[in-house]
């Protein structure tokens, strides 16, 4: 075939160039769907509580992931300075994926546990009062402004479409006490995400709770990152059948 | 007798032949994106050394200025460079008229709109939180429709030309044009929380969400940064220096292995991650096989000016253009570099990893863009630039403040990975994370020097157009009434335009 064939008629080229783009992403991205071993099998990872989602989408708000990476990788020194390796099954629920690509900051995907909630709330105020040369802005306002948590539901919803088992009826909810134990389920059940929502900001403010702040929202999905896979359980070799 | 003059006028007063209009309009505001993404990005380095200038102000805070840096860069500059390019040499080599009358202005409006939109909306904390896709589903909705009115127009304008055979830079313009629609549609499948909000859900979680991502973000590079800047190179580098292209047989060779292969090196940003291993040596594989069309695009460039290099003493645009394709072959070289394992080790989550997008969109991208605009201007002004010293000034001036910018960047991540990874005699870590970090304090100094140097080239060329322009209407105006006065005089009037 002579390129004349193709160079001569707009059709052609626009149908065969349209091809040859779409190859490399074909092969690349479906079987990651397809290859049941992509995600790893591993207990304790669960969706997130109404209150730790919100914190997320706080997170992404205002760009954290430009800064903290959430992808511990497979390598000594950084097994020393942050621990395990990220799996990809811990971020199955994200979406998107907050792996990110830049450590301004340090890698955040197993802070949860770390520090106190109060340390959190004076760092991400003023970092400056606790690290002398950091280089991050303070966030003065996320702990006066009060969390917007009157359309959780509809954000559950949404997640619900996108693949995340958030339940809505019984069977639902069967399904994720057998998946998750009843603790777990009981958190995410949608018709109940307010009071499961306000309950978690009372548990974490030891009571005194006024009302929940994008703070409180922020400092509880910070709490959480890294800490559901009790690695204790897992023999070395386990995780990288998976790789 | 009928003075030249006259006949001058009357030409000038006939409909333009080819729609410069619209090319003008999207030069401009490839100027005016392209300095404002600068002066933002100056601003980030700046914040980064002294975090005071965050201002406690959550839409001038680091994590929200940053994509605005990048959509101003990518979207408004480089996304109206392409399409003045793209509209002028598809006229210019189909020599036809630019198709349809509203639809290139709908293009127009609708991608400023859309660039601008996006801008505030990032300000305001709208974000998908996925880089270069950050716009929410409506801005979305929109950037698709202005690109389908841009393909119809472009594609139309190629259906109208009457010699058979496509030149080769609308062989790259085009697979912009495709590339870039398949990998934004599926990129951003969303659930909306609300049709009447701005927040979604990514269809895609956790590790397949990541693949998708730099899917997309690698190849918007591939496509709008790679491919649609080879396309200005193959119309306007043969063009300035006055020579046919080299190797039409390679440039076949360049075009279909670039488009085949550059969608695969993707995985390459997703290296030591939870993705499975067999997907990043996919990626790896296929970047190192990227160095032939690259070499290629390269090759054929440097080769179409053989026998005229002289030509670079006097023509300070056509250095723009050289020095483009060195930092082309360079970054492609870099890139392959970092794409190893032992390599992306140590690179990945640093400033090497920023600095090497510099030399790719300073080095690569702007010099390319720079040759262009000063290619364009005369042309679509119908006029000389004002001043070619000034171009001259501004070649150095940007030469040298990409490398100080870039070189600073990658000494500053090397520096602190391998900080990061020093260990004592007994297998401890010897630096705190904050004791990484203080390699930083120069490099980061010299690399905002470095951008503030690039920003005054940029306005010395802002400057130099400008009276270039002005100059131009001026010259036009005098003769016009000098005309105007002359068949006063004999009775006649001028031809309405």
């Amino acid at each position: 075939m002579k390129h004349e064939w193709i160079e001569t008629h707009t059709s052609h080229f626009l149908i065969l160039t349209l091809l040859v783009i779409s190859i490399g992403g074909l092969v690349e991205i479906v079987p990651l769907f397809l290859i049941k071993n992509t995600v790893e099998t591993v207990a304790g990872v669960r969706p997130y509580t109404p209150l730790e989602l919100l914190g997320s989408n706080i997170y992404q708000r205002e760009g954290c992931y430009l800064c903290h990476s959430q992808m511990i990788r497979p390598l000594q020194e950084e097994w020393l300075r942050y621990g395990h390796y990220s799996l990809a099954a811990e971020s199955q629920f994200d979406h998107p994926f907050l792996w990110g690509a830049r450590r301004i900051g340090p890698d955040l995907a197993r802070v949860g546990g770390k520090y106190s909630n109060t340390w959190h709330i004076q760092h991400i105020t003023a970092p400056r009062s606790l690290v002398s040369r950091s280089r991050m802005p303070n966030y003065l306002w996320l702990k006066d402004r009060p969390l917007q948590y009157s359309d959780i539901e509809a954000h559950l919803r949404a997640l619900v479409r996108a693949g995340v088992p958030y339940s809505e009826n019984q069977e639902q909810y069967d399904k994720n006490v057998a998946l998750f134990g009843k603790d777990v389920a009981n958190r995410l059940v949608i018709s109940r995400a307010r009071e499961n929502l306000l309950a978690q900001v009372a548990g974490n403010a030891d009571g005194n709770v006024v009302s929940p702040t994008e703070m409180d929202a922020l400092v509880a999905y910070l709490q959480i990152l890294g800490t559901l896979v009790d690695f204790k359980k897992y023999d070395e070799g386990y995780f990288a059948r998976f790789r | 007798m009928v003075p030249t003059e006259a006949l001058a006028y009357r030409a000038a007063s006939q409909p333009e032949r080819y729609n410069y209009a619209i090319v003008r309009g999207f030069t401009v505001m490839a100027l005016v994106w392209g300095v404002s993404a600068m002066v933002v990005g100056i601003y980030l380095a700046a914040e980064l050394i002294w975090p005071i200038l965050n201002l406690d102000l959550p839409g001038l805070t680091f994590g929200r200025l940053r994509p605005v840096h990048t959509t101003l860069a990518i979207f408004g500059f480089c996304g109206s460079l392409l399409f003045a390019a793209s509209y002028y040499v598809a006229q210019r080599t189909c020599q036809e008229r630019l198709a349809g009358t509203l639809l290139p202005l709908v293009t127009f409006w609708g991608w400023q709109a859309f660039v601008l939109l996006g801008v505030v909306s990032e300000l305001l904390g709208y974000t998908q939180a996925r880089k270069y896709a950050e716009f929410e589903w409506p801005l979305d909705v929109l950037v698709v429709m202005v690109w389908l009115a841009y393909l119809w127009v472009y594609t139309a304008t190629l259906y109208r030309r009457s010699q058979p055979p496509l030149y080769v830079a609308n062989w790259f313009f085009l697979a912009c044009l495709l590339g870039m629609a398949l990998l934004y549609v599926l990129e951003n499948l969303v659930v909306p929380v609300d049709v009447l909000g701005m927040k979604s859900y990514s269809e895609f979680a956790g590790v397949q969400s990541a693949m998708v991502q730099w899917w997309y973000g690698h190849n918007v590079i591939t496509f709008l940064l790679n491919m649609a800047f080879l396309g200005m190179m193959y119309y306007f580098l043969p063009k300035q220096v006055g020579r046919p292209l080299y190797s039409y047989r390679l440039s076949i060779i360049h075009f279909w292995s670039l488009v085949f292969l550059s969608v695969w090196a993707a995985p390459n940003h997703l290296n030591w991650t939870a993705l499975p291993d067999w997907t990043v040596t996919l990626g790896v594989t296929f970047s190192v096989m990227l160095v032939l069309p690259s070499f290629a695009g390269v090759i054929n460039g440097l080769m179409t000016i053989s026998g005229a290099w002289h030509t670079l003493r006097t023509d300070p645009v056509l250095r723009f253009f050289v020095a483009a394709l060195l930092f082309y072959g360079w970054v492609t070289l870099e890139g392959v570099t970092m794409s190893f394992q032992t390599i992306n080790a140590l690179s990945h989550c640093t400033d090497w990893t920023v600095g090497h997008a510099h030399f790719a969109t300073l080095g690569w991208v702007s010099m390319m863009s720079f040759g262009v605009i000063y290619h364009l201007v005369p042309r679509l002004w119908d006029t000389k630039l004002y001043s070619v010293r000034l171009v001259a000034l501004h070649f150095w001036v940007a030469l040298f403040s990409v490398v100080l910018l870039a070189a600073a960047l990658e000494i500053a991540g090397i520096g602190q990975a391998l900080r990061l990874r020093t260990t004592d005699e007994y297998g401890n870590l010897v630096y705190s994370f904050m004791e990484t970090d203080a390699f930083l304090t120069v490099p980061y100094l010299l690399r905002g020097l470095g951008g503030s140097l690039f920003l005054v080239g940029a306005l010395v060329m802002v400057y130099n157009l400008v009276i270039t322009v002005v100059r131009a209407q001026r010259k036009r105006a005098a003769t016009e009434a000098r005309i105007a006065a002359k068949l006063a005089v004999k009775g006649l009037r001028p031809r309405e335009g």
